[in-house]
């Protein structure tokens, strides 16, 4: 059996990976793209918890004995960051695609291209 | 219906896969290696007291000046797949009374709380990304309120400039002053602030680089807001 936490990361990363799969509307596409990217943060998060110990912020009681690693949260605050760049640099893309063809439809743009 | 159920078959065998993998991976269990070495020097070697916060700037600040260059990227690429001769924001009614109110009063705190995410980011949760983005968030909110609104670009584009240069130059004066690019001048050899370890002034050079980031990243999701929301008038002029 695998832990709550991992099912409910996979869960969010599939759920994306079916939007992007299925889906005709870029932007449906984009929204399962953030889904996924979501699922994969919770799973290095989870990843990383250690039971019964607080944030690793050494103050207040915290010793480097009751902590969480902090390397997974020092990754996942990258993924976010890089992951909202990315977003609006493909929201661009799609920005520009609908005022070429006035569809988001993305089989609609494959056949007007020939 | 067909693409539908092999997307779903597909996903299923996806699924079964990671499952599978991660069912050798216990959760909730010590799995430390280099996390223990960073959480028992973290103090000593930074003055941080945010374990995260020293990991992603002082330990493996190359990799977030990294970072901060893919966000510019990014927004750069943002400004030019939208650029267009004129631009103008086209909204055609004002935020209703609530918004441009309610926009109005909170303003001066929505930067105030980003400001203080960022300086505090050796103390707290946060640091310069979210903070940067709260910033961004009250320029978002002042576009979505006054259909006339527009940030200055001639202030903007040279503080976002003038905030990735700070950061190369603190890690360009560690280069000279220890043996490497980003060495913690402030912290290791001027010995700056060893006494109030868990208060706002220590942690060496991790507020003035967490305060160059937010300033950096609010201005460049500001500037990511201004390009989509401006768009191309054709006017005869």
């Amino acid at each position: 059996m695998i832990s709550l936490y991992y099912f409910g990361a996979i869960s969010l990363i599939l759920i994306g990976m079916y939007a992007v799969l299925v889906k005709r509307n870029l932007l449906k596409m984009l929204v399962g793209l953030s889904i996924m990217e979501t699922g994969v943060n919770l799973l290095l998060i989870s990843i990383g918890y250690v039971s019964n110990r607080t944030a690793p912020i050494l103050s207040e009681g915290a010793t480097p004995q009751n902590t969480v690693d902090p390397i997974p949260q020092a990754l996942v605050l990258t993924a976010i960051v890089i992951g909202v760049a990315t977003t609006a640099l493909a929201l661009t893309v799609v920005i520009n695609l609908y005022s070429k063809y006035k569809t988001l439809d993305v089989e609609e743009i494959r056949r007007l291209r020939g | 219906m067909v693409k539908r159920i092999l997307a779903i078959i597909m996903l299923l065998i996806v699924g079964f896969w990671m499952a599978n993998a991660l069912s050798g991976v216990p959760f909730g269990e010590d799995k430390m290696l280099v996390g223990k070495y960073y959480l028992e020097n973290v103090k000593e070697q930074t003055g941080a007291v945010n374990a995260v916060t020293a990991v992603v700037v002082n330990y493996r600040g190359f990799d977030t000046l990294g970072e901060v260059t893919v966000l510019f990227i990014a927004s750069t690429g943002v400004g030019a797949l939208l650029w267009r001769k004129k631009k103008e924001r086209t909204a055609k009614s004002e935020g209703s009374v609530v918004l441009r109110t309610g926009s109005r009063i909170l303003l001066p705190f929505i930067m105030l709380f980003g400001a203080y995410i960022f300086i505090h980011g050796h103390l707290t949760p946060g640091g310069g990304f979210p903070g940067g983005a709260t910033i961004a968030t009250a320029f978002l909110m002042l576009y979505l309120a006054f259909k006339d609104y527009e940030i200055e670009h001639k202030v903007f584009e040279p503080i976002e400039g003038l905030a990735g240069v700070g950061y190369v130059t603190v890690g360009l004066i560690g280069l000279a002053i220890g043996s490497y690019f980003l060495f913690d001048w402030i912290w290791q050899t001027w010995g700056w602030g060893h006494e109030n370890i868990g208060r706002l002034l220590s942690a060496g050079f991790i507020p003035i680089i967490y305060t160059l980031i937010g300033i950096k990243v609010g201005t460049e999701l500001t500037g990511i807001v201004d390009n989509m929301v401006r768009e191309e008038v054709k006017g005869n002029d």
